[in-house]
Protein backbone atom coordinates (compact mmCIF):
# COMPACT_ATOMS: atom_id res chain seq x y z
CA UNK A 1 0.00 0.00 0.00
CA UNK A 2 1.21 3.50 -0.55
CA UNK A 3 1.41 5.74 2.22
CA UNK A 4 -1.14 8.46 2.56
CA UNK A 5 -1.42 12.33 3.08
CA UNK A 6 -2.44 12.61 6.84
CA UNK A 7 -2.79 16.04 7.99
CA UNK A 8 0.30 17.25 5.74
CA UNK A 9 2.54 14.68 6.72
CA UNK A 10 3.11 11.17 4.72
CA UNK A 11 1.90 8.19 6.75
CA UNK A 12 2.67 4.62 5.64
CA UNK A 13 -0.13 2.25 7.01
CA UNK A 14 2.32 0.64 9.63
CA UNK A 15 3.34 3.93 10.54
CA UNK A 16 -0.32 5.00 10.78
CA UNK A 17 -0.92 1.37 13.12
CA UNK A 18 1.88 2.38 15.24
CA UNK A 19 -0.08 5.80 15.88
CA UNK A 20 -3.52 3.88 16.44
CA UNK A 21 -1.76 2.16 19.03
CA UNK A 22 0.23 4.73 21.16
CA UNK A 23 -3.10 6.73 21.24
CA UNK A 24 -6.36 4.44 20.80
CA UNK A 25 -4.44 1.26 22.38
CA UNK A 26 -4.54 1.72 26.12
CA UNK A 27 -8.17 3.55 26.35
CA UNK A 28 -9.17 0.58 24.00
CA UNK A 29 -7.70 -2.29 26.28
CA UNK A 30 -9.22 -0.71 29.13
CA UNK A 31 -12.69 -0.59 28.22
CA UNK A 32 -12.71 -3.79 26.70
CA UNK A 33 -10.75 -5.52 29.74
CA UNK A 34 -12.96 -3.88 32.50
CA UNK A 35 -16.26 -3.50 30.36
CA UNK A 36 -17.05 -5.28 27.70
CA UNK A 37 -15.08 -8.93 28.64
CA UNK A 38 -17.15 -8.57 31.89
CA UNK A 39 -20.79 -7.86 30.25
CA UNK A 40 -20.07 -10.53 27.84
CA UNK A 41 -18.97 -13.03 31.01
CA UNK A 42 -22.58 -11.87 32.52
CA UNK A 43 -24.03 -13.63 29.21
CA UNK A 44 -21.85 -16.89 29.93
CA UNK A 45 -22.49 -17.09 33.60
CA UNK A 46 -26.87 -16.56 33.06
CA UNK A 47 -26.37 -19.78 31.68
CA UNK A 48 -24.43 -21.63 34.86
CA UNK A 49 -25.60 -22.49 37.86
CA UNK A 50 -25.50 -21.66 41.22
CA UNK A 51 -23.21 -23.67 43.73
CA UNK A 52 -24.21 -24.53 47.22
CA UNK A 53 -22.31 -21.65 49.10
CA UNK A 54 -23.17 -19.31 46.25
CA UNK A 55 -20.70 -19.63 43.84
CA UNK A 56 -20.92 -19.97 40.49
CA UNK A 57 -20.55 -23.62 38.69
CA UNK A 58 -19.97 -24.40 35.14
CA UNK A 59 -22.68 -26.69 34.57
CA UNK A 60 -24.76 -25.37 31.41
CA UNK A 61 -28.40 -24.81 32.56
CA UNK A 62 -31.17 -22.70 31.27
CA UNK A 63 -32.75 -23.25 34.66
CA UNK A 64 -32.16 -18.99 35.73
CA UNK A 65 -34.00 -18.02 31.65
CA UNK A 66 -36.67 -20.31 33.18
CA UNK A 67 -37.16 -19.11 36.47
CA UNK A 68 -37.76 -15.51 35.41
CA UNK A 69 -40.27 -16.21 32.85
CA UNK A 70 -42.26 -18.01 36.05
CA UNK A 71 -41.31 -22.12 35.88
CA UNK A 72 -39.29 -22.31 39.11
CA UNK A 73 -38.59 -25.39 41.43
CA UNK A 74 -42.21 -25.12 42.57
CA UNK A 75 -43.95 -24.80 39.24
CA UNK A 76 -45.42 -21.58 37.74
CA UNK A 77 -44.91 -18.35 39.91
CA UNK A 78 -45.98 -15.56 38.23
CA UNK A 79 -43.26 -14.07 40.95
CA UNK A 80 -40.57 -12.86 38.18
CA UNK A 81 -43.25 -12.22 35.12
CA UNK A 82 -44.65 -9.55 36.97
CA UNK A 83 -41.82 -8.13 37.90
CA UNK A 84 -40.68 -7.49 34.27
CA UNK A 85 -44.05 -6.29 33.65
CA UNK A 86 -44.07 -3.51 36.47
CA UNK A 87 -40.69 -2.80 35.59
CA UNK A 88 -41.80 -1.70 32.05
CA UNK A 89 -44.83 -0.42 32.88
CA UNK A 90 -42.92 2.13 35.32
CA UNK A 91 -40.46 2.75 33.28
CA UNK A 92 -42.69 3.71 30.19
CA UNK A 93 -45.02 5.11 32.46
CA UNK A 94 -42.17 7.36 33.51
CA UNK A 95 -41.21 8.36 29.77
CA UNK A 96 -44.85 9.61 28.87
CA UNK A 97 -45.71 11.70 32.71
CA UNK A 98 -42.39 13.07 31.54
CA UNK A 99 -43.00 13.95 28.08
CA UNK A 100 -46.30 15.36 28.68
CA UNK A 101 -45.48 17.89 31.17
CA UNK A 102 -42.05 18.74 29.49
CA UNK A 103 -43.61 19.42 26.24
CA UNK A 104 -45.30 21.94 27.34
CA UNK A 105 -42.36 23.49 29.88
CA UNK A 106 -39.86 24.01 27.10
CA UNK A 107 -42.56 25.33 25.28
CA UNK A 108 -43.07 27.63 28.18
CA UNK A 109 -39.06 28.34 28.62
CA UNK A 110 -38.65 28.76 24.64
CA UNK A 111 -41.41 31.51 24.83
CA UNK A 112 -39.84 33.67 27.61
CA UNK A 113 -37.56 37.04 26.89
CA UNK A 114 -34.09 36.08 26.03
CA UNK A 115 -32.81 37.31 29.64
CA UNK A 116 -35.81 35.14 31.61
CA UNK A 117 -35.45 32.28 28.63
CA UNK A 118 -31.53 31.56 30.40
CA UNK A 119 -33.04 31.64 34.43
CA UNK A 120 -35.77 29.22 33.33
CA UNK A 121 -33.10 27.15 32.32
CA UNK A 122 -30.83 27.63 34.25
CA UNK A 123 -33.74 26.22 36.77
CA UNK A 124 -34.16 22.92 34.87
CA UNK A 125 -30.28 22.94 34.45
CA UNK A 126 -29.57 22.98 38.61
CA UNK A 127 -32.09 19.82 40.06
CA UNK A 128 -30.45 17.61 37.27
CA UNK A 129 -26.65 18.29 38.38
CA UNK A 130 -28.12 17.59 41.82
CA UNK A 131 -27.40 14.41 43.50
CA UNK A 132 -30.54 12.07 42.46
CA UNK A 133 -30.16 10.01 45.94
CA UNK A 134 -30.79 13.23 47.57
CA UNK A 135 -33.34 14.38 45.71
CA UNK A 136 -34.83 10.98 45.88
CA UNK A 137 -34.73 10.72 50.02
CA UNK A 138 -36.29 14.25 50.29
CA UNK A 139 -39.70 12.56 49.54
CA UNK A 140 -39.16 10.58 52.18
CA UNK A 141 -40.17 13.50 53.98
CA UNK A 142 -42.57 15.41 52.19
CA UNK A 143 -44.56 11.60 52.12
CA UNK A 144 -44.56 11.09 55.89
CA UNK A 145 -47.01 10.63 58.22
CA UNK A 146 -46.90 14.28 59.57
CA UNK A 147 -46.33 15.46 56.25
CA UNK A 148 -49.45 17.86 55.02
CA UNK A 149 -49.87 15.39 51.70
CA UNK A 150 -50.30 12.27 53.89
CA UNK A 151 -52.74 14.27 56.17
CA UNK A 152 -54.36 15.36 52.88
CA UNK A 153 -55.01 11.70 51.61
CA UNK A 154 -56.24 11.05 55.29
CA UNK A 155 -58.79 13.54 55.81
CA UNK A 156 -59.78 11.98 51.69
CA UNK A 157 -59.82 8.75 52.95
CA UNK A 158 -57.48 7.35 50.95
CA UNK A 159 -55.09 6.23 53.64
CA UNK A 160 -55.07 5.33 57.35
CA UNK A 161 -54.10 8.66 59.75
CA UNK A 162 -51.18 8.82 60.48
CA UNK A 163 -49.46 6.32 57.34
CA UNK A 164 -47.28 7.97 55.11
CA UNK A 165 -47.64 7.97 51.38
CA UNK A 166 -44.56 5.37 50.73
CA UNK A 167 -43.64 2.88 50.40
CA UNK A 168 -45.82 2.44 47.83
CA UNK A 169 -46.04 2.41 43.72
CA UNK A 170 -47.30 5.78 43.44
CA UNK A 171 -44.46 7.19 45.29
CA UNK A 172 -41.76 5.26 42.87
CA UNK A 173 -44.01 6.99 39.71
CA UNK A 174 -43.62 10.59 41.71
CA UNK A 175 -40.46 10.65 42.68
CA UNK A 176 -39.31 8.79 38.88
CA UNK A 177 -41.05 11.45 36.95
CA UNK A 178 -39.64 13.86 39.37
CA UNK A 179 -35.93 12.92 39.29
CA UNK A 180 -36.21 11.86 35.23
CA UNK A 181 -38.11 15.10 34.12
CA UNK A 182 -34.61 17.36 33.65
CA UNK A 183 -33.77 14.65 31.61
CA UNK A 184 -36.12 14.57 29.10
CA UNK A 185 -36.48 18.50 29.54
CA UNK A 186 -32.92 19.35 28.08
CA UNK A 187 -32.45 17.74 25.13
CA UNK A 188 -36.06 18.36 24.23
CA UNK A 189 -35.59 22.17 24.85
CA UNK A 190 -32.66 21.63 22.57
CA UNK A 191 -35.24 20.71 19.66
CA UNK A 192 -37.90 23.06 20.70
CA UNK A 193 -35.83 26.19 20.78
CA UNK A 194 -34.94 25.31 16.94
CA UNK A 195 -38.46 24.84 15.66
CA UNK A 196 -39.13 26.57 12.26
CA UNK A 197 -42.31 28.65 12.94
CA UNK A 198 -43.00 29.67 9.81
CA UNK A 199 -43.90 26.19 9.03
CA UNK A 200 -46.77 26.50 11.85
CA UNK A 201 -47.44 29.93 10.41
CA UNK A 202 -48.69 27.99 6.68
CA UNK A 203 -49.96 25.35 8.23
CA UNK A 204 -52.62 27.50 10.30
CA UNK A 205 -52.73 29.80 7.03
CA UNK A 206 -54.00 26.59 4.82
CA UNK A 207 -56.31 26.24 7.55
CA UNK A 208 -54.95 23.55 10.16
CA UNK A 209 -56.49 23.93 13.81
CA UNK A 210 -54.15 24.22 17.04
CA UNK A 211 -54.12 20.25 17.30
CA UNK A 212 -53.09 19.59 13.58
CA UNK A 213 -50.73 22.78 13.43
CA UNK A 214 -49.04 20.76 16.26
CA UNK A 215 -49.17 17.32 15.22
CA UNK A 216 -48.14 17.66 11.60
CA UNK A 217 -45.67 21.10 11.62
CA UNK A 218 -44.57 21.27 15.31
CA UNK A 219 -44.47 17.37 16.61
CA UNK A 220 -42.18 16.50 13.33
CA UNK A 221 -39.84 19.16 14.04
CA UNK A 222 -38.98 18.53 17.96
CA UNK A 223 -39.19 14.33 17.54
CA UNK A 224 -35.69 14.24 17.58
CA UNK A 225 -35.10 15.77 20.69
CA UNK A 226 -38.35 14.06 22.23
CA UNK A 227 -37.08 10.76 21.55
CA UNK A 228 -33.64 11.28 22.58
CA UNK A 229 -34.90 12.59 25.83
CA UNK A 230 -37.01 9.51 25.84
CA UNK A 231 -34.24 6.94 25.50
CA UNK A 232 -32.11 8.87 27.94
CA UNK A 233 -35.05 8.27 30.81
CA UNK A 234 -36.31 4.81 29.56
CA UNK A 235 -32.58 3.44 30.23
CA UNK A 236 -31.63 4.32 33.52
CA UNK A 237 -35.18 4.00 34.67
CA UNK A 238 -35.26 0.30 33.54
CA UNK A 239 -32.33 -0.45 35.51
CA UNK A 240 -33.33 1.84 38.34
CA UNK A 241 -32.86 0.39 41.98
CA UNK A 242 -32.46 3.31 44.61
CA UNK A 243 -35.51 4.66 44.02
CA UNK A 244 -37.94 2.05 43.96
CA UNK A 245 -35.56 0.58 46.76
CA UNK A 246 -36.42 3.94 49.29
CA UNK A 247 -39.94 4.74 47.88
CA UNK A 248 -41.53 1.46 47.26
CA UNK A 249 -39.46 -1.23 49.21
CA UNK A 250 -40.56 -4.67 49.36
CA UNK A 251 -43.80 -3.53 47.33
CA UNK A 252 -42.68 -2.59 44.22
CA UNK A 253 -39.94 -4.69 43.24
CA UNK A 254 -38.53 -3.75 39.91
CA UNK A 255 -35.35 -5.33 37.39
CA UNK A 256 -33.00 -3.32 39.49
CA UNK A 257 -33.92 -4.89 42.86
CA UNK A 258 -33.94 -8.29 41.64
CA UNK A 259 -30.81 -7.80 40.18
CA UNK A 260 -29.25 -6.19 43.61
CA UNK A 261 -31.33 -8.60 45.69
CA UNK A 262 -29.52 -11.37 43.73
CA UNK A 263 -25.84 -10.02 44.24
CA UNK A 264 -26.71 -9.29 47.99
CA UNK A 265 -28.11 -11.72 50.47
CA UNK A 266 -29.39 -14.19 48.11
CA UNK A 267 -26.02 -14.29 46.07
CA UNK A 268 -27.08 -16.15 43.40
CA UNK A 269 -24.76 -14.94 40.43
CA UNK A 270 -26.15 -16.95 37.41
CA UNK A 271 -29.95 -16.29 38.28
CA UNK A 272 -28.78 -12.13 38.54
CA UNK A 273 -27.12 -12.12 35.69
CA UNK A 274 -29.51 -13.83 33.70
CA UNK A 275 -31.91 -10.99 35.12
CA UNK A 276 -29.10 -8.94 33.66
CA UNK A 277 -29.41 -10.12 30.13
CA UNK A 278 -33.06 -9.14 30.28
CA UNK A 279 -32.49 -5.90 31.45
CA UNK A 280 -30.02 -5.82 28.45
CA UNK A 281 -32.31 -7.02 26.52
CA UNK A 282 -35.47 -4.37 26.79
CA UNK A 283 -33.00 -1.50 26.30
CA UNK A 284 -32.00 -3.17 23.07
CA UNK A 285 -35.47 -2.82 22.42
CA UNK A 286 -35.60 0.33 23.47
CA UNK A 287 -33.37 1.73 21.72
CA UNK A 288 -34.49 -0.70 18.19
CA UNK A 289 -37.77 0.93 18.38
CA UNK A 290 -35.60 4.61 19.07
CA UNK A 291 -33.59 4.35 16.04
CA UNK A 292 -37.01 3.09 13.71
CA UNK A 293 -38.70 6.64 15.13
CA UNK A 294 -36.09 8.68 15.66
CA UNK A 295 -33.47 8.97 12.46
CA UNK A 296 -30.82 10.45 11.94
CA UNK A 297 -31.37 13.56 13.47
CA UNK A 298 -32.34 12.22 16.80
CA UNK A 299 -29.14 10.08 17.32
CA UNK A 300 -27.23 13.17 16.73
CA UNK A 301 -29.22 14.98 19.47
CA UNK A 302 -28.56 11.85 21.64
CA UNK A 303 -24.47 11.50 21.06
CA UNK B 1 -42.81 32.76 19.06
CA UNK B 2 -45.78 34.14 20.82
CA UNK B 3 -45.77 34.61 24.60
CA UNK B 4 -46.38 32.04 26.77
CA UNK B 5 -50.00 31.64 27.74
CA UNK B 6 -51.59 31.33 31.02
CA UNK B 7 -51.89 27.26 30.70
CA UNK B 8 -48.44 27.50 30.28
CA UNK B 9 -47.33 29.49 33.15
CA UNK B 10 -49.78 27.47 35.30
CA UNK B 11 -48.26 24.30 34.34
CA UNK B 12 -44.74 25.94 33.87
CA UNK B 13 -44.85 27.22 38.12
CA UNK B 14 -46.64 23.39 39.15
CA UNK B 15 -43.16 21.67 37.64
CA UNK B 16 -40.57 24.14 39.45
CA UNK B 17 -42.61 23.45 42.56
CA UNK B 18 -42.08 19.92 41.69
CA UNK B 19 -38.31 20.40 40.79
CA UNK B 20 -37.99 22.10 43.61
CA UNK B 21 -39.72 20.61 46.44
CA UNK B 22 -37.61 18.27 47.20
CA UNK B 23 -34.11 20.46 47.50
CA UNK B 24 -36.01 22.77 49.38
CA UNK B 25 -36.94 20.77 51.85
CA UNK B 26 -33.38 18.91 52.90
CA UNK B 27 -31.95 22.40 53.07
CA UNK B 28 -35.06 23.17 55.41
CA UNK B 29 -34.61 20.27 57.46
CA UNK B 30 -30.99 20.40 57.86
CA UNK B 31 -31.86 23.21 60.52
CA UNK B 32 -35.05 21.60 62.07
CA UNK B 33 -34.36 20.08 65.69
CA UNK B 34 -36.13 17.25 65.58
CA UNK B 35 -34.26 14.24 65.90
CA UNK B 36 -36.42 11.70 63.63
CA UNK B 37 -37.56 14.01 60.53
CA UNK B 38 -41.12 14.51 61.88
CA UNK B 39 -42.64 18.19 61.97
CA UNK B 40 -41.06 21.11 62.81
CA UNK B 41 -39.49 21.54 66.67
CA UNK B 42 -37.41 24.63 65.65
CA UNK B 43 -34.43 26.28 64.44
CA UNK B 44 -31.15 24.71 65.34
CA UNK B 45 -27.61 24.59 63.33
CA UNK B 46 -26.61 21.46 66.13
CA UNK B 47 -26.71 18.87 62.98
CA UNK B 48 -23.59 21.00 61.30
CA UNK B 49 -21.74 20.55 64.24
CA UNK B 50 -22.01 17.08 64.76
CA UNK B 51 -21.47 16.62 60.78
CA UNK B 52 -17.80 18.18 61.21
CA UNK B 53 -17.17 16.18 64.32
CA UNK B 54 -17.88 12.82 62.59
CA UNK B 55 -14.74 10.94 61.50
CA UNK B 56 -17.65 8.45 59.50
CA UNK B 57 -18.64 11.55 57.52
CA UNK B 58 -15.20 13.50 57.22
CA UNK B 59 -13.79 10.07 55.66
CA UNK B 60 -16.27 9.50 53.34
CA UNK B 61 -15.70 13.30 51.96
CA UNK B 62 -12.33 12.09 51.71
CA UNK B 63 -12.86 8.58 49.77
CA UNK B 64 -15.32 10.64 47.16
CA UNK B 65 -12.82 13.44 46.86
CA UNK B 66 -9.79 10.71 46.28
CA UNK B 67 -12.09 8.74 43.77
CA UNK B 68 -13.03 11.49 41.72
CA UNK B 69 -9.30 13.22 41.63
CA UNK B 70 -7.89 9.70 40.90
CA UNK B 71 -10.39 8.47 38.00
CA UNK B 72 -10.43 11.73 36.49
CA UNK B 73 -6.72 12.32 35.93
CA UNK B 74 -6.27 8.68 34.81
CA UNK B 75 -9.87 8.77 32.57
CA UNK B 76 -8.01 12.03 30.91
CA UNK B 77 -5.08 11.04 30.15
CA UNK B 78 -6.38 7.77 28.34
CA UNK B 79 -9.33 9.42 27.12
CA UNK B 80 -8.32 12.29 25.53
CA UNK B 81 -5.63 10.33 23.54
CA UNK B 82 -8.65 7.43 22.47
CA UNK B 83 -10.62 10.79 21.58
CA UNK B 84 -7.59 11.93 19.21
CA UNK B 85 -6.81 8.35 17.84
CA UNK B 86 -9.74 7.70 16.82
CA UNK B 87 -10.42 10.79 14.77
CA UNK B 88 -6.87 11.01 13.55
CA UNK B 89 -5.90 7.63 12.62
CA UNK B 90 -7.90 4.29 11.40
CA UNK B 91 -7.32 0.70 12.27
CA UNK B 92 -8.76 -2.64 11.90
CA UNK B 93 -11.76 -2.67 14.28
CA UNK B 94 -12.19 0.64 14.26
CA UNK B 95 -15.94 0.98 13.79
CA UNK B 96 -16.46 -1.74 16.27
CA UNK B 97 -14.33 0.07 18.84
CA UNK B 98 -16.02 3.84 17.99
CA UNK B 99 -19.40 1.46 18.97
CA UNK B 100 -17.78 0.07 21.96
CA UNK B 101 -17.88 4.33 23.50
CA UNK B 102 -21.15 4.09 23.68
CA UNK B 103 -21.93 0.99 25.85
CA UNK B 104 -21.87 2.96 29.34
CA UNK B 105 -24.78 5.21 27.39
CA UNK B 106 -26.80 2.00 26.25
CA UNK B 107 -26.20 -0.24 29.51
CA UNK B 108 -28.17 0.48 32.53
CA UNK B 109 -25.48 1.20 35.29
CA UNK B 110 -26.55 -1.75 37.38
CA UNK B 111 -26.27 -4.08 35.10
CA UNK B 112 -22.53 -2.58 34.04
CA UNK B 113 -21.67 -2.59 38.12
CA UNK B 114 -22.41 -6.00 38.90
CA UNK B 115 -20.55 -7.11 35.34
CA UNK B 116 -17.56 -5.30 36.66
CA UNK B 117 -18.39 -7.12 40.72
CA UNK B 118 -18.27 -10.46 39.23
CA UNK B 119 -15.04 -9.65 36.87
CA UNK B 120 -13.29 -8.61 39.89
CA UNK B 121 -13.92 -11.68 42.44
CA UNK B 122 -13.33 -13.69 39.19
CA UNK B 123 -9.63 -12.04 39.11
CA UNK B 124 -9.51 -12.21 42.67
CA UNK B 125 -9.97 -15.81 43.17
CA UNK B 126 -7.20 -16.50 40.54
CA UNK B 127 -4.45 -13.85 40.95
CA UNK B 128 -5.52 -12.42 44.46
CA UNK B 129 -5.38 -9.03 42.66
CA UNK B 130 -8.54 -6.61 42.55
CA UNK B 131 -9.70 -6.98 46.59
CA UNK B 132 -12.46 -4.64 46.43
CA UNK B 133 -12.22 -1.40 47.93
CA UNK B 134 -11.10 2.11 46.69
CA UNK B 135 -8.68 0.52 43.94
CA UNK B 136 -11.62 -1.07 42.24
CA UNK B 137 -13.49 1.50 42.48
CA UNK B 138 -11.22 3.60 40.83
CA UNK B 139 -10.96 1.43 38.07
CA UNK B 140 -14.54 1.21 37.49
CA UNK B 141 -14.91 4.96 37.44
CA UNK B 142 -12.17 5.30 34.98
CA UNK B 143 -13.67 2.67 32.73
CA UNK B 144 -17.34 5.21 32.53
CA UNK B 145 -15.50 8.56 32.03
CA UNK B 146 -12.87 7.41 29.22
CA UNK B 147 -15.81 6.66 26.81
CA UNK B 148 -17.27 10.29 27.64
CA UNK B 149 -14.30 11.89 27.26
CA UNK B 150 -13.07 10.55 24.64
CA UNK B 151 -16.31 11.10 22.58
CA UNK B 152 -16.00 14.56 23.61
CA UNK B 153 -12.27 15.31 22.58
CA UNK B 154 -13.03 13.41 19.30
CA UNK B 155 -16.00 15.55 18.73
CA UNK B 156 -14.18 18.66 19.07
CA UNK B 157 -11.14 17.35 16.71
CA UNK B 158 -14.14 16.70 14.20
CA UNK B 159 -15.00 20.39 14.20
CA UNK B 160 -11.52 21.75 13.64
CA UNK B 161 -9.79 22.73 10.33
CA UNK B 162 -7.07 20.07 9.15
CA UNK B 163 -5.54 22.94 7.51
CA UNK B 164 -4.20 24.10 10.98
CA UNK B 165 -2.78 20.79 11.67
CA UNK B 166 -0.96 20.79 7.62
CA UNK B 167 0.29 24.01 8.42
CA UNK B 168 2.58 22.77 11.30
CA UNK B 169 3.64 20.34 9.59
CA UNK B 170 4.76 22.50 6.74
CA UNK B 171 6.36 24.60 8.67
CA UNK B 172 8.46 21.78 10.02
CA UNK B 173 7.07 20.54 12.81
CA UNK B 174 7.04 16.68 13.58
CA UNK B 175 4.50 14.27 14.81
CA UNK B 176 4.71 14.99 18.68
CA UNK B 177 5.11 18.65 18.00
CA UNK B 178 2.22 19.09 15.93
CA UNK B 179 0.72 17.31 18.28
CA UNK B 180 2.21 19.02 21.49
CA UNK B 181 1.84 22.81 20.06
CA UNK B 182 -0.84 22.68 17.62
CA UNK B 183 -3.63 19.96 18.31
CA UNK B 184 -3.34 19.71 22.02
CA UNK B 185 -3.94 23.40 22.37
CA UNK B 186 -7.10 23.66 19.96
CA UNK B 187 -8.50 20.74 21.21
CA UNK B 188 -8.05 21.70 25.14
CA UNK B 189 -11.63 22.89 25.87
CA UNK B 190 -13.21 19.74 24.63
CA UNK B 191 -10.55 18.27 27.25
CA UNK B 192 -11.64 20.40 30.10
CA UNK B 193 -15.30 19.90 29.42
CA UNK B 194 -15.09 16.35 29.09
CA UNK B 195 -12.65 16.14 32.49
CA UNK B 196 -14.88 18.29 34.65
CA UNK B 197 -18.04 16.18 33.28
CA UNK B 198 -15.76 12.76 34.00
CA UNK B 199 -15.51 14.68 37.78
CA UNK B 200 -18.64 15.56 38.31
CA UNK B 201 -20.04 11.72 36.92
CA UNK B 202 -16.97 10.15 39.44
CA UNK B 203 -18.92 12.04 42.45
CA UNK B 204 -22.42 12.25 41.82
CA UNK B 205 -22.68 8.38 41.16
CA UNK B 206 -24.09 5.60 43.53
CA UNK B 207 -24.57 2.55 41.77
CA UNK B 208 -21.36 2.00 39.87
CA UNK B 209 -19.46 3.01 43.45
CA UNK B 210 -22.47 0.79 45.70
CA UNK B 211 -21.17 -2.50 44.01
CA UNK B 212 -17.63 -2.04 43.63
CA UNK B 213 -17.04 -0.59 46.80
CA UNK B 214 -15.01 -2.95 49.44
CA UNK B 215 -16.30 -2.80 53.07
CA UNK B 216 -14.06 -0.26 54.07
CA UNK B 217 -14.59 2.44 51.53
CA UNK B 218 -17.62 4.24 51.82
CA UNK B 219 -18.15 7.74 49.31
CA UNK B 220 -20.88 10.23 50.28
CA UNK B 221 -23.59 8.65 47.88
CA UNK B 222 -23.21 5.22 49.68
CA UNK B 223 -23.11 7.00 52.94
CA UNK B 224 -26.17 9.05 52.12
CA UNK B 225 -28.17 5.66 50.92
CA UNK B 226 -27.00 3.53 54.08
CA UNK B 227 -27.74 6.13 56.15
CA UNK B 228 -31.35 6.69 54.96
CA UNK B 229 -31.74 2.95 55.09
CA UNK B 230 -31.19 2.94 58.66
CA UNK B 231 -33.86 5.94 59.53
CA UNK B 232 -33.06 9.23 58.39
CA UNK B 233 -30.61 10.67 60.82
CA UNK B 234 -30.55 14.92 60.84
CA UNK B 235 -26.94 15.10 60.28
CA UNK B 236 -27.84 13.19 56.60
CA UNK B 237 -29.76 16.72 56.20
CA UNK B 238 -26.94 19.07 56.87
CA UNK B 239 -24.37 17.10 54.73
CA UNK B 240 -26.96 16.96 52.10
CA UNK B 241 -27.55 20.88 52.45
CA UNK B 242 -24.06 21.14 51.77
CA UNK B 243 -23.62 19.09 48.57
CA UNK B 244 -26.82 20.32 47.27
CA UNK B 245 -25.16 24.69 47.70
CA UNK B 246 -22.40 22.90 45.98
CA UNK B 247 -24.48 21.32 42.66
CA UNK B 248 -25.87 24.83 42.69
CA UNK B 249 -22.77 27.16 43.05
CA UNK B 250 -20.92 24.85 40.59
CA UNK B 251 -23.64 24.52 38.02
CA UNK B 252 -24.04 28.10 38.07
CA UNK B 253 -20.49 28.95 37.59
CA UNK B 254 -20.25 26.69 34.52
CA UNK B 255 -23.12 28.49 32.90
CA UNK B 256 -21.45 31.90 33.32
CA UNK B 257 -18.23 30.24 31.94
CA UNK B 258 -20.17 28.93 29.30
CA UNK B 259 -22.00 32.58 28.46
CA UNK B 260 -18.48 34.34 28.76
CA UNK B 261 -16.74 31.32 26.23
CA UNK B 262 -19.55 31.90 23.51
CA UNK B 263 -19.69 36.11 24.05
CA UNK B 264 -16.18 36.00 23.61
CA UNK B 265 -16.27 34.23 20.30
CA UNK B 266 -18.83 36.40 19.13
CA UNK B 267 -16.44 39.30 19.39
Amino acid sequence: MKPKIHFGEQLSPRGEQVRSALTSGPGIAWVTVFLLVPLLSIIVISFMSRGTYGDVQPHFTLENFKRFLGYGAFGFDPLYPKIILRSLLMALGTVTLCMMVALPLTFFIAGLPQRWKQVALMLVIIPFWTNMLIRTYAWQIIFSGTGWLARAAAALGWIAPGDALYPSALAVFVVLTCDFLPVLALPLYASVEKIDWSIAEAASDLGADGRRVFWHALLPQIKPGLMAGAILVFIPATGQFAIPDLMGGAKTVLLGNAIQQQFGFSRDWPFGSAISCLAMLIVMLGLWVFARTAGEEGRKTLI
Amino acid sequence: MKRPSIVLWLNAVVLYTFLYAPIVVVIAYSFNSAKRGGPWRGFTTEWYATLFNSSEKLSAVTNTLILAVASTAISTVLGTLLGYGLSRFSFPGKKLFSWLMYIPVVVPDIVAAVAMLMFCSFVRNWTGLLELGLTTMIIAHVTFQIPLIAIIVRSRLAGMDPAIEEAAHDLGADAWQKFRYVTLPLMMPGVLAGSALAFTMSIDDFVISFFTAGPGATTLPILIYSSVKRGITPDINALATLIVLASIIGTITVTMLQRQGRDERKL
